[in-house]
């Protein structure tokens, strides 16, 4: 089945800066695409882009099954959910009914699914409340039974819940995934918010300064990114350049820092990598310990530089001839009377580490 | 003050008999304001809303000479037409000259600054994202502009307020071009001015409550259709 939208050679500039170069892009029918990256990343104007209230400087947006649409009609196969609810005045029913009066559908028809939409999101007790009455998480559900009740091909949400507290939040992610899976909605979904990015996308586009990083399975992007800046965005705090010395039946010795790194990986010797280690992988021991018990093949002597506590985790600054981030429960740092100086054994495992080609920057 | 005693008297007396003169000075004012409010609407909406939501390069100016317009000295105003329908000035083959229909040009003129100003304000008050947001319903460009009056529909009636305040109160510029001729542009304002001269005191003070009572009651009228449903 042909994507349900592409995105060709697509530039776009605010004067001489660029603000998003997409080769190609393409949305499938029936998925949550999440897009993610930092602020000034472009997800903003890709979605400004994709809604039609945007002109690129060069390059096409279309849906794969109307190609040639007039810029309203355009318009009116997607409908749009923001951060802010941007509600009209008058009553939450008028409201989820505006985008259905603009395209002249029938009064009872208007009636049929702006019931049906109110009773999906849980809001039907507040059909004739004003809306400027409503709370935030409120007024966001009636800004997505509005969106919803359009029953548009594909809809687009820009950070819809970041101005909402915690378990408002949850709350509106969970109801949202699950009208997601029982309508197989189309939907790409901005966010800066990784983890809300993990909870309902099936798809991830991860983009850094216009340009698009990697497009893969949440699960791929969040194991195996692809390129350093991606895998800081998905919580990899070591990233270290080296290079791989030896290949032994799959198993990549790495040179970095005056350390040789043990890594499952298939790439050929003189090859530039960056290690990719996540700081929960890495396991501490004190000096005086016995670490045979461990299968795990690195092993690296160094100095605590900072301790700072998180919640039941404390994170741990290290210093081994290059600085590396470890995490340890509260109890664990207790027990081995973890302080700023003292010397430790980190330790590994060779899966544990991802590699990135050097020369992956800035492509998918 | 026992001017203004016997004045509120015979005021009294004047409107209760229904004098002629009173009527047809009365209903001529609010012909003549009326009408340049209107006209008034229909250049400052669109042009405000023009001005509001457009970018281009001397928008700045553009906005700067409406606000300047909303402080137009009506004297001015009037001192402008009635060079421009003189007799022999560029529109004198028109003869508008001491018209009610010059009264109205000159009206239109002093007020459609305050539509357009006050539209302009009304509408960049509004959040700039609800433009996006409507778009993003499917609105078409006017169905967005609709949506967008709507929206600050209070502040839009101020302004219908404001434009009709500044007309129906206007002196300066509806002698200047209408002459204040009996029985064909003598209108409330004027009609107060010259009674005043003659020290005909009872009957400036009559056509005064006058004045005051109907720019009372078209403020209540268009007040209440404001504050409906606030």
């Amino acid at each position: 089945m042909p994507p349900l939208l592409m995105i060709n050679d697509l530039l776009v500039k605010a004067g001489e800066t660029v603000l998003l170069d997409l080769p190609e892009l393409t949305v499938e029918r029936n998925e949550v695409l999440v897009v993610v990256g930092p602020n000034g990343a472009g997800k903003s104007t890709l979605l400004q882009v994709a809604a039609g209230l945007k002109k690129p400087a060069r390059g096409l947006v279309k849906f794969s099954s109307h190609p040639d649409l007039s810029e309203l009609a355009y318009r009116r196969r997607i409908s749009t959910v923001y951060q802010s609810p941007l509600l009209l005045s008058g009553s939450v029913e008028s409201n989820i009914a505006s985008g259905l009066k603009f395209r002249g559908i029938k009064e009872p028809e208007i009636r049929r699914r702006v019931d049906f939409w109110m009773d999906q999101l849980h809001i039907s007790h507040l059909a004739k409340r004003r809306s400027n009455s409503l709370s935030g998480g409120e007024a966001q559900r009636v800004s997505l039974a509005r969106a919803f009740c359009l029953e548009t091909e594909l809809i687009l949400m820009d950070e819809p819940f970041s101005a909402l507290d915690t378990p408002t939040q949850q709350e509106l992610l969970r109801d949202l995934r699950e009208i997601f899976t029982r309508t197989n909605q189309t939907c790409i979904y901005v966010t800066h918010d990784l983890e809300e990015g993990l909870a309902i996308g099936d798809r991830v586009a991860v983009l850094f300064k216009g340009q698009l990083h990697q497009l893969d399975s949440v699960a791929q992007v969040f194991s195996h990114p692809n390129t350093p800046e991606v895998a800081a965005f998905v919580g990899v705090e070591n990233i270290i350049p080296g290079k791989v010395e030896k290949q032994l039946k799959d198993l990549a010795q790495v040179r970095a820092s005056g350390w040789l790194f043990d890594v499952v990986s298939d790439l050929a010797p003189g090859t530039a990598v960056f290690i990719c280690l996540r700081p929960e992988d890495i396991t501490l021991y004190n000096i005086s310990e016995e670490v045979k018990a461990s299968s795990a093949r690195n092993r690296l002597n160094c100095k605590i530089t900072q301790l700072i506590q998180q919640g039941p985790l404390t994170r741990i600054y290290l210093e081994a001839g290059f600085s590396l981030t470890a995490l340890v429960t509260r109890p664990s740092a207790r027990e081995m009377d973890l302080q700023v100086g003292k010397e430790v054994i980190a330790v590994f495992k060779s899966t544990a580490i991802h590699l990135i080609e050097s020369s992956n920057k800035g492509r998918p | 003050m026992q001017n203004l005693i016997d004045g509120i008297v015979r005021a009294i007396q004047l409107l209760l008999q229904g004098d002629p003169e009173v009527v047809r000075i009365t209903l001529l004012s609010l012909e003549v304001s009326g009408i340049a409010t209107v006209i008034s609407i229909l250049i400052g909406l669109p042009l405000g809303t023009f001005l509001a939501l457009v970018q281009f390069r001397s928008r700045q100016f553009w906005i700067s000479l409406i606000n300047t317009g909303m402080a137009l000295p009506p004297v001015v105003v009037g001192l402008v037409v009635s060079i421009f329908l003189w007799r022999s000035g560029p529109l004198g083959s028109l003869n508008l000259i001491y018209t009610p229909a010059a009264i109205v040009i000159a009206q239109v003129l002093i007020s459609f600054p305050l539509a357009a100003g006050l539209t302009i304000s009304s509408l960049q008050q509004l959040d700039p994202r609800l433009r996006v947001q409507l778009l993003g319903l499917g609105a078409s460009k006017a169905q967005m502009i609709l949506s967008l009056w709507k929206e600050a529909r209070l502040a839009l009636v101020a302004a219908l307020i404001a434009a009709f305040g500044s007309v129906i109160s206007e002196v300066g510029a509806s002698m200047m071009v209408g002459g204040n001729l009996k029985g064909s542009t003598r209108v409330l304002t004027t009609a107060i001015v010259l009674e005043t001269s003659r020290g005909e005191f009872a009957s400036a003070i009559a056509l005064s409550i006058i004045l005051l009572g109907l720019a009372f009651l078209v403020n209540f009228a268009l007040t209440t259709l404001q504050q409906r449903r606030k």
